[in-house]
């Protein structure tokens, strides 16, 4: 059994846990935080997606035990309803989910995408490595591909991201 | 996953003589996990050295680049002087996983992820490299994103990654330290194997190895490319991947540096295609004679065989896109 403190949502937890229990496990079987989704468990489909130390991370292919002392933040902690994130309104308004399981992931992904973009990171659509000046469609795409939707709610998902991000279509 | 003992390494020194006692490291983790929940890999003890001073990206004396071997996939391809001066690193790794992997993933865990071969991944199949002499399945099995090149009767796997190919023809070197303390100078070139008769051992590394940078040289003249294809848009492996630092003197090639992804067991670096064009006019011809070249060799195992015509396509594309003129130095 390994100890390790994390701090989810700005609340500190102290976790007792068996060494293999993955960072996504953790969160939603041992602290009940049941809105970050498990869909692959193997890092392909993004429905894990939370923020740790402030980057997106596929919960699944990390142990609890690797980060203690870190700060993670989950779907709960970027809104809740009545006090929605602007994303989490955005996804809402642009209806971009249907049955809903990736949407957790797809908003905590696009969050911290929006702040990767805004510190200049170029992607691999970008014409300019020194960044692009606005997330396109085609960049929004691109950076998102972490995050399926088995629904293919791809175009709403892009028109809410968009809104937020405040980039050409 | 089956069970495992967990340490936290506190120095390189703790990290690297409890590795050589049998423990296996882990970084960024995403490629290891993975294979950790297949029961590919089942180490006993794992060693975390998330914490070791590993992560900065600093100038060396020299006027290169020293990337620490725990500088994530994300900070490595966003790093100003990298892309600046090393572009074809940046856009190797952008090409590579999804953000949330880069993210994590490390300089390098990346250079140590295993091959993607559907067989090394199925526990209930035989496979040489997870359990040697067990057999290939991959020889006579699905083999569309397997080796053309340096294969063997053992093992047609592919090394999977991007990021390393253009480190190959950036020259770069890996710096490894022993668990006595040595510490070694690798070029990423020769880090990697081919699989002879032992694909179970990817590179070079021993027992105790601990990767602590990847050192580029000083930045080089001419264009940089970095081309991918695979099988879709973005989130993919490579099934040909090419990385070029072609430089012109005038209307003639003065130097050209080309590694390819997706074709070995190793990031392919032919010197004898680069020897075919240095001094020449860029011309279909000569461009043709350098694929003559490198698919001298090649073999295709059925379903791969649309790489060896697939790679001759790279291979013209991005020469003539490296020399054409007005492009930028």
């Amino acid at each position: 059994m390994e100890t390790t403190e994390l701090t989810v949502n700005g609340k500190r937890h102290e976790l007792e846990a068996d060494s293999r229990v993955t960072l996504l496990d953790a969160l939603r079987n041992h602290l009940g935080l049941t809105g970050t989704k498990k869909g692959c468990d193997h890092g392909q489909c993004g429905a894990c997606t939370v923020i740790v130390e402030g980057r997106r991370i596929n919960s699944c292919l990390t142990l609890a035990c690797m980060h203690d002392g870190d700060e993670i933040t989950t779907i709960e902690g970027l809104g809740e309803p009545g006090n929605l994130s602007d994303l989490q309104a955005a996804f809402v308004a642009h209806d971009g989910f249907q049955c809903g399981y990736c949407t957790p992931g797809q908003i905590c992904s696009a969050t911290a995408m929006i702040e990767e973009a805004k510190a200049g990171w170029p992607s691999f659509v970008s014409d300019d490595l020194a960044g692009p000046d606005a997330l396109s469609d085609e960049e929004i795409s691109e950076r998102m591909s972490g995050n399926l939707c088995r629904c293919a709610a791809y175009p709403n998902i892009v028109n809410a991201i968009r809104q937020v991000a405040g980039g050409k279509s | 996953m089956k069970p495992f003992s967990y340490a936290r390494a506190n120095d390189r020194a703790d990290a690297t003589s409890q590795a050589a006692d049998d423990a296996t490291f882990i970084a960024g983790g995403t490629n290891l996990l993975d294979l950790m929940k297949l029961e590919v890999m089942a180490p006993d003890r794992l060693v975390d050295i998330n914490r070791l001073d590993l992560d900065a990206i600093s100038e060396t004396e020299d006027g290169g680049l020293r990337i620490g071997a725990l500088v994530s996939n994300s900070d490595c391809a966003a790093h100003v002087r990298v892309r600046q001066v090393y572009p074809v690193l940046s856009r190797a790794i952008l090409a590579g996983a999804s953000g949330q992997l880069r993210n994590k993933a490390t300089t390098g865990g990346n250079l140590c992820q295993r091959t993607r071969c559907y067989y090394f991944y199925d526990t209930a199949m035989p496979c040489n490299k997870r359990e040697p002499g067990s057999g290939c399945q991959a020889l006579q099995g699905f083999n569309r994103i397997h080796a053309i090149l340096g294969a063997s009767d053992s093992c047609i796997a592919t090394y999977p990654g991007d990021m390393a190919v253009a480190m190959t023809a950036l020259d770069a070197a890996v710096e490894i330290e022993s668990a006595a303390g040595e510490v070694r100078l690798v070029p990423v070139r020769d880090f990697h194997r081919l699989p002879g008769d032992h694909p179970e051992k990817d590179n070079i590394l021993e027992a105790g190895d601990l990767i602590t940078a990847v050192i580029l040289p000083p930045p080089v003249k001419g264009r940089q490319i970095y081309r991918k294809v695979r099988d879709r848009a973005s989130y993919a492996f490579a099934l040909c991947s090419m990385a070029a630092v072609v430089e012109m003197d005038g209307d003639r090639i003065a130097s050209a540096a080309l590694a390819f992804g997706g074709l070995a067991h190793k990031p392919w670096r032919d010197e004898a295609v680069e020897a075919l064009l240095v001094g020449e006019k860029p011309s279909a011809a000569l461009f043709g004679r350098a694929a003559d070249q490198l698919l001298a060799e090649a073999r295709g195992y059925g379903s791969n065989d649309f790489k060896i015509a697939l790679t001759r396509r790279v291979l013209i594309a991005v020469l003539t896109e490296a020399t054409q003129e007005g492009a930028a130095a």
